[in-house]
């Protein structure tokens, strides 16, 4: 189903971005991307921020897959105490495995990137991928993502390598959206002198997008209320 | 047209408030709202507008006060507990007769409660949101589209009345992502003579005050306050009817709890039940009258929602109890289900069939 070119994923995989732009989803869908490819992975969700939406929902999807989830044992509680488990650190010491981490959003979510970021440097097998979504109202234009991605970077410690476009209007989103994108990734591209790594669109939309959009990366979204 | 974005349902008030006018945030994060204030942070200092965060909850919603006695739009936001802590500020809102925006994305309770969404504040928004005689209009949102439009309305009426407006959602409300259209509304402008704007010496000083040393002047304001009251409950009451012609069973529920009963609803017409839903939009004023209405040809009611049971005594209040009422509910957090939803409306037409 994935586009040839998308290419073969690092050692370890940060997902960082504006909160809302997808980072979770994705995560989820390259943790168990990874794994189809016959790979051991180990998803950790580093996001200390959001309350409601996590890695953790898509628990079941990951654990039928193969996927291990490292998570704070108080996602999806009433605790709301932003903490992380020891367990955490298989995603440095356990480099036998492939890495998928879930940034949370902002500058204020990635805060807790920066524990692990020497140990990620240190080894200097990984790529940190902004994911952006041009429909969302804080990185609309180029200056505004460039400016929420500096932040990132200045509190998680490391730096960006590659983009992931993932602009959508949720379930609303038609490949017409995608393409309308594609010169706003391509003017972040340009400004940041970082390549777009992928595109990523809802798995109904790939056929249409198939050779259109550079590497495409279809992702099936976690539905966490059944009711619309 | 503006164009379509993506956003949570927090991020959409705050904008909404922006586009309305409101330049003047003062606010504390509490979960599930914290969004609002982060959105207010990033986008007042590019505006020339305010955001401030207040060292608690009883200074933001007096530095309200404060911007709302010049006549300015100003707001404040929190979850439950914070609200819990505004409910003096509020009090005197209504005592100085402000306008003024009050959101609230509620979380379970009581106490210290949780994080996860909950409709539990209803009675301290329709009843008891501050000491004294008093009411504010609450509006109760059902999509993040609705989140924007009633941040706008309750600028609106709060000016147009002199009245506190309260967004009553619930957590899911708040951080749920929708697609929106966000347009600036047509400018009304609102005189208020009343306001502390400098008298250049040219008029008497304006006093903004809820304190009346002599108890006929404050009964003579109250009396005064409540007719004020009343032409907001003729005019302003609003509530969606979706399938209610012809129901024999009605369905009473507002925000997230309106939209998981219409799935249930859809499914129960599949199997030919004659049931509709009520969704109210203004809980305070609460549309009576469409309860009565609905009243003269179903024969059973049911009041969906995330709390114990509170607005089901305004539906069995709106017919004067002429109807039974049943209560399908969740709390602390929980949503109840399409399915749960669907299993009372069968019990209810079994009981018609009875």
């Amino acid at each position: 189903m994935n586009d040839a070119a998308l290419a073969p994923p690092r050692r370890v995989t940060l997902f960082c971005g504006h909160y809302g732009s997808g980072k979770t989803n994705i995560a989820v869908n390259y943790a168990l991307w990874i794994r189809s490819l016959g790979y051991r992975v180990n998803i950790a969700d580093l996001d200390i921020v959001n309350p409601y939406f996590r890695t953790k929902d898509s628990a079941a999807r990951l654990d039928a897959a193969g996927v291990r989830l490292i998570s704070s044992a108080y996602a999806n509680t009433n605790v709301d105490f932003p903490a992380l488990p020891t367990e955490m650190y298989a995603v440095t010491d356990d480099t036998d495995a492939y890495a998928v981490l879930d940034i949370g959003g902002d500058d204020r979510g990635a805060l807790a990137l920066g524990r692990y970021a020497p140990a990620i440097l240190a080894e200097g097998r990984y790529e940190m991928l902004f994911v952006v979504n041009r429909f969302r109202p804080l990185t609309r234009t180029v200056p505004d993502a460039l400016a929420v991605l500096r932040e990132i970077e200045a509190a998680g410690g490391i730096r960006a390598t590659g983009i992931v476009n993932n602009t959508n209007l949720g379930e609303e989103t038609t490949a017409e959206d995608v393409l309308a994108s594609l010169p706003f990734a391509e003017a972040l591209s340009r400004e940041s002198g970082l390549p777009v790594r992928m595109t990523a669109v809802r798995e109904d939309l790939a056929p249409a997008l198939a050779g259109s959009v550079g590497p495409l990366f279809p992702i099936v979204l976690e539905h966490k209320y059944t009711w619309k | 047209m503006a164009e379509k974005v993506l956003m949570k349902g927090n991020e959409a008030i705050a904008e909404a408030a922006i586009l309305a006018g409101c330049r003047h945030y003062f606010g504390y994060p509490i979960t599930p709202q914290t969004e609002v204030a982060a959105y207010m942070a990033k986008r007042m200092p590019k505006i020339g507008g305010t955001f401030l965060q207040a060292e608690s909850e009883l200074a933001a919603i007096n530095m309200v006060i404060g911007v709302a006695s010049t006549g300015k739009r100003a707001m404040t936001s929190s979850s439950s507990p914070g609200i819990s802590l505004k409910c003096e500020g509020l009090s005197y809102l209504a005592g100085c007769d402000l306008p003024a925006l009050v959101v609230n994305v509620e979380r379970g309770g009581p106490g210290l409660g949780g994080i996860q969404p909950s409709q539990s504040d209803y009675f301290q928004a329709t009843r008891g949101s501050g000491h004294g005689d008093f009411h504010m209009i609450v509006l109760a949102p059902a999509s993040v589209q609705e989140m924007a439009a009633l941040t706008m309305k309750g600028f609106d009426l709060a000016d147009k009345y002199r009245m506190t407006s309260m967004i009553l959602a619930d957590g899911t409300m708040g951080q749920m992502m929708e697609p929106v259209v966000l347009e600036a509304p047509e400018p009304v402008v609102y005189e208020k003579p009343w306001a502390l704007t400098g008298t250049d010496g040219k008029r008497p000083h304006n006093i903004v005050n809820s304190l009346y040393l002599v108890p006929e002047d404050l009964e003579r304001t109250n009396f005064a306050r409540y007719e004020r009251y009343r032409t907001v409950e003729e005019n302003e009451a609003a509530a969606e009817s979706f399938m209610t012609e012809d129901a024999d069973i009605v369905v009473v529920a507002f925000g997230i709890a309106a939209r998981v009963s219409k799935n249930a609803i859809l499914a129960a017409r599949e199997k030919g039940i004659r049931v509709g839903l009520i969704r109210p939009i203004t809980l305070w004023p609460f549309p009576k009258a469409v309860i009565a209405g609905a009243a003269s040809h179903a024969k059973r009611f049911i009041s969906v929602e995330l709390s114990m049971g509170q607005m089901i005594e305004d539906v069995r209040l709106a017919m004067d109890c002429a109807r039974p009422v049943t209560l399908v509910n969740r709390a602390g957090g929980m949503i109840p289900s399409p399915d749960e939803v669907l299993a009372a409306i069968e019990t209810a037409q079994g009981g018609l069939k009875a």
